[in-house]
Order: structure tokens, then C-alpha cells, then sequence
């Protein structure tokens, strides 16, 4: 469904000539015609402005803080706070060539890949074997699985820093690539149980009569078809592997296998008073991956948000 | 000729008896069980055991590096005596309702204003998301910047506006510093609240809000009887998924303020963090995050029947 309004929507962007012409036509307007432009500026735009400014705004002063400066970073008064004419690359050069960063954002990296393929992988078996195979028990198991989406890293992370560390996985990258997928795979096994519920079943039956195996159905016929479920799978777990905090920042105590989030909180943050520059470059620039990741799959992603809550 | 080779063909091979094998390849419950194992065993591993060990844990009196002994309900005795443990039990229920309320009110606000004709509609819903998909420790940190007690911008913009004379003290104080996590939390959790939202808002036909005006419906009408009841069971789900991750947020609190001024901020979960982890006391810490689940429990309830009362008002078509 959402697929459909997206391509709507994107239409009506791609074509603005049409979209201001044929509101009356285009069912899905509604009545906003009856609306005059003066009470749509104060009951539309208005708070809508406002709103949007309010979500905005430290993404901006992140950014302008991240390229101002030291002689500007703290001095209000003297130079306009909100602008800067001599953008500085000083923090994010400092950020990239004198501390880690890039390690941290490669242990980022490896760790967010490596448990989203373990989970993609875990949660299409699970949720193929849920929706079509349909053993004994299976809307229970489903059922249990929702319910382990429910059970939150906070409540976890005591008991599980003793498991990591009685498996030896202690303060190694496996910690959180073998720790993640309970977190990525309820979410996306719900998610690819509703993907597979649209494949007609008929398809399945037609490869059975031919005699394909249950594995052959699967990575020839279901996944294929289902492939805007993965993707909204993979884009998913990954941001969530990339914004998870609790479990690197207990897991993990030396510097060289931290992730961006724990390693900027933890080995970033110093006295200085200066050090706002760098942070807000760090922060930045550990944002942009999921942001240009997100750019390129907005659709997929809000398909993925708003499907797994429908289900 | 061929008749005949495809004869002794036939002869040579009976039709064969399918064996344990051929009956297992076919078996759903067998099958069922190999395509479940990679999943199961990550659940079972790291999930329900932890969730076992971790109230096995609150009953004991481990310490990091030191195996315990059962010592019964000794850690929730002490903790029922701790006025650090009800102050941070206070602090969630706080953090939790008003952040919700406020994300539920503004977030469908934002939908409704979302769900109206605009140009550039797609890119504004983009745009809107994006709070949400920043990792929640850098948008935190941008906060603490923000929240600066010298150089807050906020302060320094009221100030040249003339509105107050001082800096305020947005994270040393008691009462300021708990308003402004929760205003952090509001900012990071509207937008899933509000594109969630405005996902059920367009399934909602507009010839029903036609149909009202007709009838005479002022705008509030038509949002009680219409947008409202058919948004319900979306409702739910958004708000039991608000509740639970707020409810147990930990990174927000932990980057902006570690809990302090003197504990104002504490979190259940950020307290069973400091007992546990820095302070070594695994059992309290597991004995914290024990109490949680009660109140989880019975979050997932009360969705869990407001769900059901959903899908009866709707009749079971509507799936």
C-alpha cells in the first residue's frame, strides 16, 4: 500500500504543474481546496514551518559547528552565531588524521554488516518456514518472535555481558556481531512474514508439482519476488546496528574495536574547550553513511517502519 | 524398441519405497525445525537464556568477576529501602508519560498536517524522518551542545531577544535538566510517530470527510468520528512501541547527563547500568533491570486488548 502512495506521491513531485491544476480531479485531495491561501498560511504552514525548524535545527548547528572556526566557536557576540564566512575543514581533518575515527568507523561498519547478514539470512528461513511450510506451532513460534521484539537491550545487557564473557567473546568484535541479530532478528522476521504473505501460494504449488525442493522454492521463487522486503530488512537492521549503543558501550573496553557511537562519548570527549569543533564533525560524519543510505531508500524504509507496525 | 528398454527399465525398478530420508524432505515439522535452527539459536542463546540468567542473577549477589550464591530476595529488599532506586523509578514513569503524551499529541499533529495537500510532499516526509534515522547518541551529543551551560545558542538567542537575563542552566539543574532530556527524547521520537500515523491517515477515505461536511460536522467532529476511531489500532501499536523503547531509553540519558544532577535523571535503565557495570554489583543492577518488566509486561497488555477491541470493532475483512 505504501508502495503505491509512494509512487503516487513521487509523481505528483515530478509533475507540479499537474499537482496545482488538478487537485479536484485527484480524489486523494479531499476538500483542501475549500481552504483559502491566508488560512492555509496560519493553520498549514505556519506550524508546519515551525515544526520542521524545531527537528532541523541541530542538524544545522551540528553542521556549522563542525566547519566554524575556533576563533568563532564560542564567541557569539563578535560574530554572527548562526553563519560563518570562513568555513574551517580543521576539526573534520583533525577528527580523520589524528584520532581514530576511521577505525572506529570501519568497526561500525564491519560489525553493522556482518550481524544484518547473519540476521537476513537467520530471519528468511524463519519467516519462510512461519508463513508457508506452516509446521506444528508455527503462529506460536511467530507469536514468541513478536514478543522478542518487545524484550529491550536495557533489560538484557547485564545477564548478557556475563554470557559474552563466560563464550570468551569479551572485548572482541564478535560480541556485537553475534549479540546484534537478537535485537535485528524479531524485527525482520516479522517484516519478511509479511512480504511473504503477499507471494501467491500458487507459484509455490506450481514448483512443488515440478518437483523443486522447499530450498530450491525458496531462493528461486520467494526471494526473488520478495526482494523490497529485503531491502527494507537490510536498511533496517542496519541503522539499528549502526545507532546501537548499550551493548558495544558494556562489551567493549578497548579503543581500537569500539564503534562510532560508544568511541565518541567515551574517547572523544576531553577537557578541551574547543572540543565541540571535533565532536560535531564526528557526529556528523558518523550520521552521513545512514543518511545517504537512507536518501537512496526512503521508500523502502518507511515501508519497512510502517509495515512492521501494521502486521 | 524403445518399448522394450523402457519395459526393462520398469522391471528393474520397482516403485521404490520412499525411505526415512525421502518422508523427512517432505516432513513440514522436520523441515520446519532446519529452517528455523539459525534463528532459534540466536533467540535461545542470547536472548531468552540472558532474559532467564538475568532474574536468576537478581536473586544472587554476583559481582563482576565473582560468581554469587543465592541469597534470595536480599537485592530487591535493599533496593525497596534505596531512595536512589524510587527516585529513578519516578524519573521513568515521568520521562515515559509526558514524553509520550507529547509525542503522541505532537506526532499526530505533524500527520495531519502532513496529510494535507502540499507541494513537495514527498521530500517534506523525508525530510521529517531524519531525526529518526540519525543515530540517537550523535543527535544526543548535538543536544549536549546545545544544552550548553555557557554557550547555548537557545540561551543566547533569548537572551538578545530580551527574554530572560541569565544563561539558563539547562542540564545542572534538577528540573531543568529533566525537562530537557524529555524535550530531547519528544525531538527524536515524533517523526516515528508522526510517519507511522500519517500511514494509517492515508488509508482513510476523504469522500467519509466529505460525506461529514455535508452532514454539518465541524473540523473537531470530523476527527473524533472519523480520523479518530479509524487510526485506532495504529494508535495502539505506535504507542506500546513509544512506551516500551521510552520506557527503557538509555542512551539519551546516559550521553546528555549520566543521570546526574544527583540522580534527577536517572533511568531504571541507566541506573542498572552504574550499579552493574561501573559499579560491579551485577546482582543489584540485574535486580533494576528485573523491576522493568512488570511495567513492560503490562504495556504489551494493555495494547495487546487494545488491539483486540480494534480488529472486533472492524470486523476481521478489514485485514
Amino acid at each position: 500500500m505504501t508502495d503505491t502512495l509512494a509512487g503516487k506521491l513521487a509523481a505528483k513531485v515530478a509533475d507540479p504543474q499537474r499537482m496545482l491544476t488538478a487537485s479536484t480531479a485527484d480524489n486523494s485531495e479531499g476538500m483542501s481546496y475549500l481552504n483559502r491561501l491566508p488560512r492555509r498560511l496560519v493553520t498549514l504552514y505556519l506550524p508546519l514551518g515551525i515544526i520542521l525548524f524545531v527537528l532541523l535545527f541541530p542538524f544545522y548547528w551540528m553542521a556549522l559547528t563542525s566547519i566554524k572556526p575556533d576563533s568563532q566557536l564560542l564567541d557569539f557576540d563578535t560574530y554572527s552565531p548562526f553563519w560563518t564566512w570562513n568555513p574551517t575543514f580543521k576539526h573534520i581533518y583533525k577528527l580523520l588524521f589524528e584520532t581514530d575515527y576511521p577505525i572506529w568507523l570501519w568497526n561500525t561498519m564491519l560489525v553493522a554488516t556482518c550481524a544484518t547478514a547473519i540476521s537476513i539470512f537467520a530471519s528468511v528461513l524463519a519467516a519462510y518456514a512461519i508463513v508457508r511450510l506452516r509446521y506444528k506451532g508455527a503462529q506460536w513460534v511467530g507469536g514468541a518472535i513478536f514478543l522478542a521484539y518487545l524484550v529491550p537491550p536495557s533489560i538484557l545487557f547485564i545477564p548478557l555481558s556475563t554470557v559474552v564473557f563466560q563464550y570468551g567473546l569479551f572485548d572482541t568484535p564478535f560480541a556485537l556481531i553475534l549479540t546484534y541479530p537478537t535485537i535485528l532478528i524479531p524485527f525482520s522476521t516479522w517484516l519478511l512474514m509479511g512480504y511473504f504473505k503477499t507471494i501467491p501460494y500458487e507459484l509455490e504449488e506450481c514448483a512443488l508439482m515440478d518437483g523443486a525442493s522447499r530450498w530450491q522454492i525458496l531462493v528461486k521463487i520467494v526471494l526473488p519476488l520478495a526482494i523490497p522486503g529485503l531491502i527494507s530488512a537490510f536498511i533496517f537492521c542496519f541503522t539499528l546496528c549502526w545507532n546501537e549503543f548499550i551493548y558495544a558501550l558494556t562489551f567493549i573496553s578497548s579503543t581500537q574495536y569500539k564503534t562510532v557511537p560508544v568511541a565518541i562519548v567515551t574517547a572523544l570527549v576531553d577537557g578541551d574547550v574547543y572540543r565541540w569543533g571535533s565532536l560535531m564533525a564526528g557526529a556528523l560524519i558518523g550520521s552521513l553513511p545512514l543518511v545517504i543510505l537512507y536518501a537512496f531508500f526512503v521508500e523502502h524504509y518507511v515501508s519497512a517502519m510502517t509495515g512492521a507496525v501494521k502486521e | 524398441m524403445t518399448v522394450a528398454i523402457l519395459k526393462s527399465r520398469l522391471a528393474k525398478r520397482p516403485i521404490q519405497e520412499p525411505t526415512t530420508w525421502d518422508r523427512l524432505k517432505t516432513n513440514k515439522s522436520w523441515l520446519g525445525a532446519w529452517f528455523m535452527l539459525p534463528a532459534a539459536v540466536f533467540l535461545i542463546l542470547f536472548l531468552a537464556y540472558p532474559l532467564g540468567l538475568g532474574v536468576w542473577l537478581s536473586f544472587t549477589d554476583t559481582r563482576i568477576g565473582r560468581s554469587g550464591i543465592f541469597v534470595g530476595l536480599e537485592n530487591y529488599e535493599w533496593l525497596s529501602g534505596d531512595s536512589t532506586f524510587w527516585l529513578s523509578v519516578f524519573n521513568t514513569l515521568l520521562y515515559t508519560s509526558v514524553a509520550s503524551v507529547i509525542k503522541f499529541a505532537v506526532g499526530l499533529y505533524l500527520a495531519l498536517l502532513l496529510n494535507e495537500r502540499l507541494p513537495f510532499k514527498a521530500i517534506l516526509r523525508a525530510v521529517v524522518l531524519i531525526p529518526f534515522i540519525v543515530p540517537t547518541v550523535l543527535s544526543a551529543i548535538a543536544f549536549w551542545w546545545l544544552f550548553d551551560p555557557q554557550f547555548s545558542i537557545i540561551s543566547w538567542s533569548l537572551k538578545s531577544m530580551g527574554l530572560i537575563t541569565e544563561n539558563i542552566n539547562f542540564l545542572g539543574d534538577v528540573w531543568n535538566a529533566r525537562w530537557s532530556v524529555i524535550f530531547a527524547n519528544i525531538w527524536r521520537g515524533v517523526p516515528f510517530v508522526a510517519i507511522t500515523l500519517l500511514a494509517g491517515l492515508q488509508t482513510v477515505s476523504p469522500s467519509l470527510y466529505e460525506a461529514a461536511t455535508i452532514d454539518g460536522a465541524t473540523p473537531w467532529q470530523r476527527f473524533r468520528f472519523i480520523t479518530y476511531p479509524l487510526l485506532t489500532p495504529i494508535i495502539a501499536v505506535v504507542m506500546t512501541f513509544s512506551v516500551l523503547f521510552t520506557f527503557t531509553d538509555f542512551q539519551l540519558i546516559w550521553v546528555m547527563t549520566r543521570g546526574g544532577p544527583v540522580n534527577a535523571t536517572h533511568l531504571m535503565a541507566t541506573l542498572s547500568y552504574q550499579r552493574a557495570i561501573i559499579g560491579g554489583n551485577l546482582g543489584e543492577g540485574a535486580a533494576i533491570s528485573t523491576a522493568m518488566i512488570p511495567f513492560l509486561l503490562a504495556a504489551i497488555l494493555v495494547s495487546w486488548f487494545g488491539l483486540q477491541r480494534s480488529k472486533w470493532q472492524q470486523g476481521e475483512a478489514n485485514d
